[in-house]
């Protein structure tokens, strides 16, 4: 049994139909996995489903073997799930540093120990931490945003396309950064459109066609495999 | 010595009034700004709101003077001013409670939460009605002037008289201690840092763990305060007339958005901008002109850019202005 899983999920907005049908993903502590697919194919919505942003029809969402299919997106940053979202992922009015606190609110110990590992593995927000956050690039905000969601000490960590919209020279810096992230013993999904790069660095990833799991295997594998190859990785 | 003499003139008719009346604004702008920025809508009900408030200081303050209680040389209104603060944010958490949660939990747009406040202006302005009645109230005890004219022309031996009311020196004392703690909340509190937090991104705020209802609930309890405070004010300096509160959101909403709707530093400065600005063109220049000029060029006319009765037609065109030209306000900077 995996450490965070999604079982059988199926999902949709408000009244309307199912955007995703009994898709199952599951990662493990120290692992990096990639969800793939074509647009609209309900990448997006599986990794909300699995932080309660929208409710389950049917199937569970389990983490460390406890069931939390029922509890708020809120609750369940409590349990250790951290979320970056594609966009609007920092607070543009406050500091870099005032994003790391907010980060930690749920924390009622001493955060500073915190926010020093985050300017580590951070270096450049350290360097920027009383600048506004609207002010830095876009690479830096992706930092900023990651920070934040590490400032918990997360066990999973969401995130939703990182590297959307930043050049390829960050986008590799920022694989880096999420590589140095799993090597903390994080579980990490990720959604990307950049197929080719996310399983480069992705232990697993799952294809999902229409809302189900069409394919799944290891980074290699389908970066192998001859139909995903054609069909989703242009080549 | 005519030198001198200018400057006192413009001191006394300009300077003190307009920082006064701008502290008084700026308080109001505040308010608006702090609920557009957190609860996303423009409040109506701002002016009544601080007449409510201002209510309870004026009832309380008979009160206390009934009881033979009174606060020496200061007005007997500041004692008042706690037990004015819970009763007003009890009100607005009512109001929170009954009408505003409604449409804030159904996500309503903008616009209709602004409606709702309109509806909620009615009826307190009825309540008002009820409990004090329409008619002006002074409420202003204890002494009345720190400096008058005649005192200040023997001290100085100049032509021109300086009054400094009471009031004046009340109401920037305390604009400037109740603002003050308001940054310190808002700029180095974990409370404070998550209400602008929540009010950059309510999405990320919420997945950060930022509790909505308390957020909610302390930015009631801070306009509860700055709405009494701002209210108490203008009703000492000016004595209390319920209805005028009303009037008073004009350059009120002016002020918030010259400095930046959502933005409090702003909403801050902006209060005094459009005071300065109704006062400096409203004033009649000809007595300072007499000190400056020669004999010979000394004017015939008040030398009035706009009569008074035009006052609000200047944070109107303010208002018309910024917006046109400066939709976010003419100071750069960070929001709440």
């Amino acid at each position: 049994m995996a450490f965070f899983e999604g079982n059988k999920m199926t999902a949709g907005y408000g009244d309307g139909p199912d955007i995703i049908t009994s898709c199952s993903i599951n990662v493990s502590r120290g692992e990096i996995v990639a969800i793939l697919g074509p647009n609209g194919a309900g990448k997006s919505t599986a990794m909300k489903a699995m932080l309660g942003l929208l409710k389950l029809k049917s199937g569970s969402v389990s983490i460390d073997g406890n069931d939390i299919s029922s509890l708020s997106p809120q609750d369940r940053v409590k349990k250790g799930i951290s979320f970056v979202p594609q966009t609007r992922n920092v607070f543009a009015e406050l500091t870099v540093r005032e994003n790391l606190e907010i980060g930690a609110f749920l924390r009622e110990d001493d955060i500073n120990k915190v926010i020093e590992e985050i300017y580590e593995l951070f270096p450049i927000l350290k360097e920027k931490r009383s600048q506004i956050v609207g002010q830095l690039s876009g690479g830096q905000r992706q930092q900023v945003a990651l920070g934040r969601a590490l400032m918990i000490r997360p066990s999973v960590l969401m995130l939703d396309e990182p590297t959307a919209g930043v050049s390829p020279i960050v986008m590799d810096e920022l694989f880096e950064h999420i590589i140095k992230v799993k090597e903390r013993n994080v579980a990490i999904i990720m959604v990307e459109q950049n197929a080719k790069q996310a399983l480069s660095i992705s232990d697993r990833g799952y294809v999902l066609v229409t809302g189900e799991n069409k394919f799944e295997g290891s980074g290699k594998e389908l970066l192998k495999d001859p139909e995903v190859r054609r069909s989703f990785l242009g080549a | 010595m005519d030198l001198i003499n200018a400057i006192i003139v413009l001191l006394n008719y300009t300077v003190i009034p307009a920082l006064t009346y701008g502290s008084q604004l700026a308080l109001g702008a505040i308010f608006v700004t702090l609920i557009y920025g957190i609860l996303r809508f423009a409040n109506f009900a701002t002016g009544d709101m601080m007449s409510f408030g201002t209510m309870f200081a004026v009832l309380l303050t008979y009160y206390f003077q009934s009881l033979g209680i009174s606060f020496g040389i200061l007005p007997t209104a500041l004692l008042t001013i706690p037990f004015a603060i819970f009763m007003m944010i009890l009100y607005m958490l009512t109001i929170d409670k009954f009408v505003f949660s409604y449409y804030r939990v159904k996500k309503s747009p903008p616009v209709q939460l602004a409606m709702v406040s309109v509806g909620v202006m009615f009826v307190t302005q009825a309540i008002i009605r009820i409990i004090i009645g329409p008619s002006d109230r002074r409420f202003l005890d204890g002494e009345k002037f720190i400096l008058k004219a005649t005192e200040f022309k023997e001290m100085t031996g100049l032509n021109e008289g300086l009054t400094l009311k009471s009031t004046q020196a009340i109401t920037i004392v305390v604009t400037i201690i109740v603002v003050s703690i308001m940054f310190w909340f808002l700029n180095k509190t974990k409370t404070g840092t998550s209400m602008r937090a929540y009010s950059d991104n309510e999405d990320l705020a919420l997945l950060s763990g930022i509790d909505p209802k308390k957020v909610v609930l302390i930015t009631w309890v801070i306009a509860g305060i700055l709405a009494t405070i701002g209210g108490i004010l203008y009703g000492l300096d000016k004595s209390y007339r319920p209805f005028v509160y009303f009037n008073n959101m004009l350059p009120i909403f002016a002020a918030a958005i010259v400095g930046g709707i959502g933005n409090p530093y702003g909403a801050f400065l902006g209060g005094y901008v459009i005071a300065f600005a109704e006062i400096f063109l409203t004033y009649a220049y000809k007595r300072f002109f007499i000190y400056l000029l020669p004999e010979s060029l000394e004017p015939n006319s008040l030398i009035q850019l706009l009569s008074t009765d035009y006052k609000f037609a200047i944070s109107f065109s303010i208002l018309v202005i910024v917006l046109l030209f400066r939709p976010s306000g003419i100071f750069e900077g960070k929001k709440i």
